[in-house]
């Protein structure tokens, strides 16, 4: 089956002296290209299934065929040369340079100097680091954030089809993950790699999964989905609970404002023009296309400007959190240069949540579980 | 006579003397490295390098004229007790240290590193030994600076060294030139001490690159 990149099949591993294995005849099946993630509670078996798939751990039985080959026989450290591998502790060499930790793999699959260093410039590119600024630091002379950066790019380096990342945002303030997450979702849609990616927030495994594996305990696989169908279609009692409150409002972080239906009706008036006649209590006003202020259809005077639009990217959940900021019940929409593209407002966010769903008490569902 | 008269006249006899000193230490710590390092390579993930730790402390307990002693059985006199001696000595500073400096390296960076797919010997040799070096070349270093002064006993297996000029001394006491003797060795050996320690410190910061003298 060549569009499965990963297939973990009746996989087993017990620790020698515990009594219950870690993981139990986890069978799961992992597309190529997509970003699946592994989020559960703690000990649930995350990191040893991501383990076992590049065999850092050895399974107790199972098998693990990766591009349809088994690969339970094979010598790990040529397999692991073909997967990424970026863990939370990033595990830099502190010893050595940026550019040398980024040069790890290549350099033990014999690519030419000329070629090392062009691939670590683009990889620092890639990752958001100036090369001639990065390259010869030291891992100690970097931050939090910019080693998991690194890290990233160590992983990337020979270009492997598959990459294992193990809660590699995990130790980083709120602010700095939420970029890298972006910038992995950037990379990603660049470099199309089958990335399976652990963590114990829900949140992030929302946003960055392309499908979602949820662990409940001994690498049982509660239930694997899409993020959309894991928040509105709970397999069990388990993932509804670990879903946690908020399911409805989690799953507006799953649509770009993109690829919502923007009003263009709102009345607008050029800057300097007379305002028209309207039925909104407050007009825009645009100046060189740029939506600048609120104005006020009565008197035309006391303004208020336009606070917190927002732009393509941004997620549902980003506009509902700028009406709320902004006491309002209509956020204005921009494209990715502040354009004004037209608004958003509460009652259309409303239908979306509701879009496909009869009640917002989740329901349970027959389907989805994978075992 | 004075001491530096004395000293001047028998210059050759002294700067002879310190150099089969030297060379006795050297021969111990060398012997004690070629063992100990691939025993401490070998045992220092697994159990058995508590039971080696434990038998190169227990050289370390026993007197060192008893141990010269008792080497002289199956060694006879001479050089060979008095080098093999020193290596027993030397065991246990250069054995913990390396298995402690491996232990210490970080496991994470060593995970990553098999996960990249670097060998158990590339492993070994690209990360751990080069992250370890500093705290072994510090084994290295007490090693030194212990047998130094032992090496001196090895006059009294008819072995080489500062150690005779001590014994004549000690044995000559009462006569003119004895304590000078005496004087001359122990001299010797804390010059000696001052410059294998001035060796070891330069080399300790050769081994620590920069990179891990940053501070985190
Ligand atoms: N080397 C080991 N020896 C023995 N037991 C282990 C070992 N590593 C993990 N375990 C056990 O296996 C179970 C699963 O551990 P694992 O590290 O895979 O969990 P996890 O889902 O990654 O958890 P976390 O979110 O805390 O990282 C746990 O009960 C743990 O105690
Ligand atoms: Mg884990």
């Amino acid at each position: 089956m060549p569009d499965h990149m990963i297939q973990l099949v009746e996989l087993t591993k017990s620790y020698p002296g515990q009594s219950e294995p870690a993981v139990d005849a986890l069978t799961l099946d992992i597309p190529e290209g997509e970003i699946v993630v592994f989020v559960g509670p703690s000990g649930c078996g995350k990191t040893t299934t991501m383990k076992l798939i590049n065999r850092l751990i050895e399974p107790t039985s199972g098998r693990i065929l990766l591009n349809g080959a088994d690969v339970t026989g094979s010598d790990p450290d040529e397999l692991r040369r073909g997967i990424g591998y970026a863990i939370q502790q990033t595990g830099l060499f502190p010893h050595r340079t940026v550019a040398e930790n980024i040069a790890t793999v290549p350099k033990l699959l014999k690519w030419g100097t000329e070629r090392v260093r062009a691939r670590v410039d683009e990889l620092l590119t890639m990752v958001g680091l100036d090369p001639a600024e990065y390259r010869g630091r030291y891992p100690k002379q970097l931050s939090g954030g910019q080693q998991q950066r690194v890290g990233v790019a160590r992983a990337l380096a020979a270009d492997p089809p598959v990459l294992l990342m193990d809660e590699p945002f995990g130790a980083i303030d709120p602010l700095t993950r939420e970029t890298l997450q972006n910038e992995l979702l950037r990379i990603q849609r660049e470099i199309r790699k089958t990335i399976v990616f652990v963590t114990h927030d829900i949140d992030e495994a929302v946003k960055i999964g392309d499908r979602i594996a949820i662990f409940s305990e001994h690498g049982r696989v509660a239930q694997y989905d899409t993020p959309e169908k894991v928040l509105s279609e709970p397999a069990d009692e388990f993932v509804a609970d670990f879903i946690g409150a908020g399911a409805s409002v989690k799953r507006l972080s799953l649509t770009r404002v993109a690829d919502a239906a923007v009003a263009t009706d709102w009345p607008t008036v050029q800057r300097g023009e007379q305002p028209r006649e309207s039925d909104r209590e407050f007009l825009l006003v645009l100046d060189e296309g740029r939506a600048v202020e609120w104005l006020p259809r009565r008197d035309g005077r006391g303004g208020l400007p336009v606070l917190n639009a927002v732009g393509p990217d941004h997620t549902l959940y980003d506009a509902l959190n700028a009406m709320l900021t902004n006491n309002s019940d209509v956020v204005v929409v921009t494209d990715a240069e502040g354009t004004y593209r037209g608004t958003l407002d509460m009652p259309a966010i409303q239908d979306l949540i509701h879009a496909d769903d009869t009640t917002s008490v989740p329901r349970r569902a027959t389907k989805g579980e994978v075992r | 006579m004075g001491f530096i008269e004395y000293t001047a006249d028998s210059m050759p006899a002294l700067l002879g003397a310190t150099l089969e000193h030297t060379v006795l230490v050297l021969q111990g710590l060398g012997l004690a490295v070629l063992i100990g390092l691939p025993l401490a390579l070998l045992t220092y993930r697994h159990r058995s390098r508590g039971a080696v730790l434990a038998v190169a402390g227990v050289f370390l307990t026993i007197p060192s004229y008893a141990l010269f002693g008792l080497l002289i059985t199956p060694l006879g006199l001479g050089t060979a007790p008095s080098v093999i001696a020193l290596t027993l000595y030397a065991f246990l500073p250069v054995i913990r240290n390396t298995v402690v400096g491996l232990r210490e390296v970080d496991p994470a960076v060593v995970e990553s590193a098999r996960g990249m797919g670097l060998s158990r010997t590339q492993t070994l040799l690209q990360v751990e030994l080069p992250l370890a070096l500093p705290v072994i070349v510090t084994g290295l270093r007490v090693a030194t600076q212990m047998i130094l002064g032992i090496a001196a006993i090895a006059a009294a297996v008819n072995g080489p060294g500062l150690g005779n000029l001590i014994l004549q001394g000690l044995t000559s006491a009462g006569t003119p030139f004895a304590v000078y003797l005496t004087l001359q060795g122990v001299i010797g050996i804390v010059v000696l001490a001052i410059l294998f320690d001035l060796f070891f410190a330069a080399l300790g910061r050769l081994t620590t690159t920069r990179g891990m003298m940053i501070r985190a």
